[in-house]
């Protein structure tokens, strides 16, 4: 006889919302404002969507409070689509995650985009069963998320920008902490982890791994085919497109021709051919002339 | 006798875990993204992920042909949870022009025990595995509806069928790759093994 205690069904573990992303590996996935973007995504090949009211581009033209989405258009959304739907709530807004998560919605974006509800605190990731993604600017970021019980990470880059700039900034960063790590003994450890601001046994396991333990994506700025392929050989596990497709010339093709540049990232004849003839990008920012204060990187701490 | 080279369709989704649990299982694990890779496999890994994605990736990139023909042809493939679903001869509610690999004579319902926030982890019962049930992980997970006379169900999780296997075809609706618990691989690995024996009387 087996001596092994029988276990019982259980949802919410860590092993289940990690295992989420693992399957969203490779992929893309798409801002989208209505049930009509959403199906394009899907048809283009998109792994999820992230359903959101305004694209970033347009809480920055727009300007004000940028809050979670109306539940109407986002359960329009769950309706129309097969592929799992992400949708964003407020830093810090646990109210607004538990509505996500009443919602059904398949993960949780709790993200700098949208105007934070709290300048001290995150939410407590754990008291949900729906997975978090959380954005970062570097390792020590990511692991203080990953702490809270975030089960994916995402650098953040600049959202609405059309800039990739930030996002190289913030996905090198985090790889090369990562790398330094490696190299660390275990009592360069325990100094490293005061460094980071990160729990010492997360710091450990990254150390170990030589990875997060959780899936990384890139987002912030990805506008081209050919940006999505250079997030993916800079060792993201994936991209988010915000305001990149749906707000150039030919949203349908430029979303097919990104995920083809995302699953052939390290093919720069299949890059170019994806890169024809898309219409105009969208006409995107530089990042240098943003004033501070609209720099959504710099939100979460 | 030498170790047979397994490939994972990686157009998308958990390919580096099936990669590392064919390892573990002493097969040559290899990343398949195009028709001449597909060509040097001796068995093949339809992985977790999103099965629309896939099948479309699949189809666009001419590998969609190739899989169906080398798995008609009796190529040992394994298909886990999105690759259950393409290894269906029919799905019950499949997204408009949704093709698959086909393989088992099965009727899959996508997403049937629910959205992320149903996701779960259960013990099950796998006919072939020896010792303890296997750590059942499903994400998301499709189950089988009924299958034909020629496929062998190998589990059932809550009365539905979660793991089939028909030939050299092998199908479960959880995620062994997640685990750490290798058993299911090696007895994919087997299978491979099997027909390479086979293949050279």
């Amino acid at each position: 006889m087996s001596s092994t205690p029988q276990f019982v069904e259980t949802t919410g573990t860590a092993r289940v919302k990690r295992g989420m992303a693992e399957q969203l590996k490779g992929g893309v996935i798409m801002d989208v404002v209505n049930a009509e973007q959403a199906k394009i995504a899907e048809d283009a090949g998109a792994v999820a969507v992230m359903a959101l009211e305004r694209v970033p581009a347009d809480i920055r033209k727009d300007g004000g409070v940028a809050r979670m989405s109306d539940p109407n258009m986002i359960e329009e959304i769950i309706e129309a689509v097969s592929i799992p739907v992400m949708a964003k709530s407020r830093i810090g807004h646990f109210v607004e995650a538990q509505v996500l998560q009443s919602l059904g919605v398949d993960y949780i974006d709790e993200s700098e985009v949208l105007t934070p509800a709290d300048e001290v605190n995150h939410s407590d990731k754990f008291a949900f069963t729906t997975p978090f993604v959380c954005g970062a600017t570097n390792l020590g970021e990511a692991l203080r998320r990953i702490a809270e019980g975030a089960a994916m990470i995402r650098s953040k880059g600049e959202a609405g920008t059309g800039n990739v700039v930030e996002a190289v900034r913030h996905l090198r960063q985090i790889k090369n902490e990562i790398a330094k790590l490696r190299g660390f003994d275990n009592n360069e450890l325990y100094a490293a982890a005061k460094e980071l601001r990160a729990p010492y046994e997360l710091v450990k396991e990254v150390s170990e791994l030589g990875k997060l333990p959780v899936v990384l994506f890139s987002a912030g700025g990805v506008a081209t085919p050919a940006d999505a392929a250079l997030m993916r050989q800079l060792g993201a596990e994936g991209v988010f497109v915000g305001s990149g497709i749906f707000k150039s010339g030919d949203p349908a093709k430029r979303a097919a021709a990104i995920v083809k540049a995302t699953t052939f990232y390290d093919d720069p004849k299949i890059i170019a051919d994806a890169s024809r003839n898309l219409g105009e990008a969208m006409v995107g920012i530089n990042c240098d002339t943003l004033p501070e204060t609209e720099r959504y990187a710099n939100r979460g701490w | 006798m030498t170790s047979p080279v397994v490939g994972v369709l990686a157009l998308q989704g958990d390919v580096r875990e099936h990669l590392v649990a064919l390892a573990t299982a002493d097969a040559v694990a290899r990343a398949v993204r195009r028709p001449e890779e597909l060509a040097e496999v001796d068995g093949i890994v339809l992985p977790g992920g999103e099965s629309t994605t896939i099948s479309k990736l699949a189809v666009l990139f001419g590998l969609m042909e190739p899989l169906r023909a080398r798995v008609r042809d009796g190529l040992p493939v394994y298909g886990t949870c999105a690759g259950m679903i393409l290894l269906a001869d029919k799905i019950l509610d499949p997204r408009s022009g949704q093709e698959t690999v086909g393989g088992i004579d099965m009727i899959v319902r996508r997403n049937a025990f629910g959205r992320q926030n149903e996701s779960f982890e259960a013990a099950v019962d796998v006919r072939g595995v020896e010792g303890d049930p296997v750590e059942g992980v499903f994400i998301r997970a499709p189950w089988v509806e009924s299958v034909g006379a020629r496929a062998e169900v190998l589990a059932e999780y809550d009365g539905h069928i979660v793991a089939v296997r028909q030939d050299n075809a092998l199908a479960t609706s959880f995620h062994p790759e997640l685990t750490g618990d290798h058993r299911m691989h090696a007895l994919f690995v087997e299978m491979v093994r099997a027909r390479q024996a086979a293949g050279s009387l």
